[in-house]
């Protein structure tokens, strides 16, 4: 049981690293809407950010609404599972 | 429109309660220069804006304020979620417990409410720009404030501290808006008019 925790902590917490990336380098192509490498650079931790958002979803429930589908139909965990400020898992 | 994602911006796992804390940390959520405010004046401050991409700093930026406001409620909530009686009393927090129990409810470290005349939405590309410029520098020195206040208390620090970041680069992307504004109007007289109100002569 440690050991899942552990990787949830884990992959929450690169969820939280690409996604500081996703939020900076947003900001930085609105206004610098040519730049051309910070462009590819965005959408590679776009891609990343899928695809970890997804893995959580599938182990753990997931983070947003847009991921539910690939979520176990048995329980909607959106609504049972613990709230962010309720603090680590 | 707005989605939302269960997780907060930089995590946030708070051991200790501190209600002396707390009452200080909670002026970033509803206080003067707080996270409310600065979300609502860039949200707010988007329909008078005439240029696409000034739209899309206010947009992005007034979003990520929002991720900031759920990080300084959660540190005041984990400040305060197991206050005993004994504790409330004797730090000074009965004054808010009264009203708020340990609930949040966004007012200034001093007792004074959330008012939105704590922001402004002017109508005028330069003159809101400006405000939000100086916005940043004031949330930036109400965090280091606040980074005096916590340097022993490293679960509160960190979360602090990225906050404190954040004012630095919006400062920077808002100055890089007005510029691209002022690239668009004539270099001779910047405020001879306001673009989002007043029809340009070609």
């Amino acid at each position: 049981m440690m050991n899942s925790g552990n990787d949830r902590n884990r992959l929450l917490h690169d969820i939280g690293v690409i996604d500081f990336v996703v939020v900076e380098m947003t900001e930085y192509l609105d206004t610098h809407p040519t730049d051309k490498e910070a462009m590819e650079y965005l959408n590679h931790y776009v891609r990343m950010k899928n695809q970890a958002m997804r893995e959580y979803a599938m182990k753990y429930g997931p983070l947003r609404i847009s991921d539910a589908d690939g979520c176990n139909q048995n329980e909607w965990k959106w609504a049972t599972q613990d709230w962010p400020w309720k603090g680590g898992c | 429109m707005w989605s939302y994602e269960k997780r907060l911006q930089f995590p946030v796992n708070i051991k200790e309660t501190n209600a002396k804390l707390a009452q200080a940390i909670m002026s970033q959520y509803g206080g003067p220069d707080g996270e409310i405010g600065a979300s609502m004046r860039y949200l707010s401050q988007r329909y008078a804006m005439p240029y696409n991409e000034v739209s899309a700093v206010l947009t992005d930026i007034g979003t990520e304020e929002l991720a900031h406001l759920e990080m300084v409620a959660t540190i005041v909530h984990q400040l305060t979620r197991d206050l005993s009686m004994e504790e409330i009393e004797e730090s000074g927090f009965a004054n808010y417990y009264v009203d708020h129990t340990v609930g949040i409810w966004p007012m200034a470290a001093g007792g004074v409410p959330f008012n939105s005349c704590e922001f402004q939405s002017k109508g005028d590309v330069i003159t809101d720009l400006v405000e939000d410029m100086a916005a940043e520098q004031k949330a930036r020195s109400t965090y280091d404030n606040i980074l005096r206040l916590t340097r022993d208390y490293p679960d509160v620090y960190a979360p602090i501290k990225f906050l404190r970041a954040r004012e630095i680069v919006h400062f920077q992307r808002f100055g890089e808006a007005l510029r691209i504004v002022q690239d668009r109007l004539d270099s001779k007289n910047f405020y001879a008019f306001n673009p989002g109100f007043d029809k340009c002569e070609e």
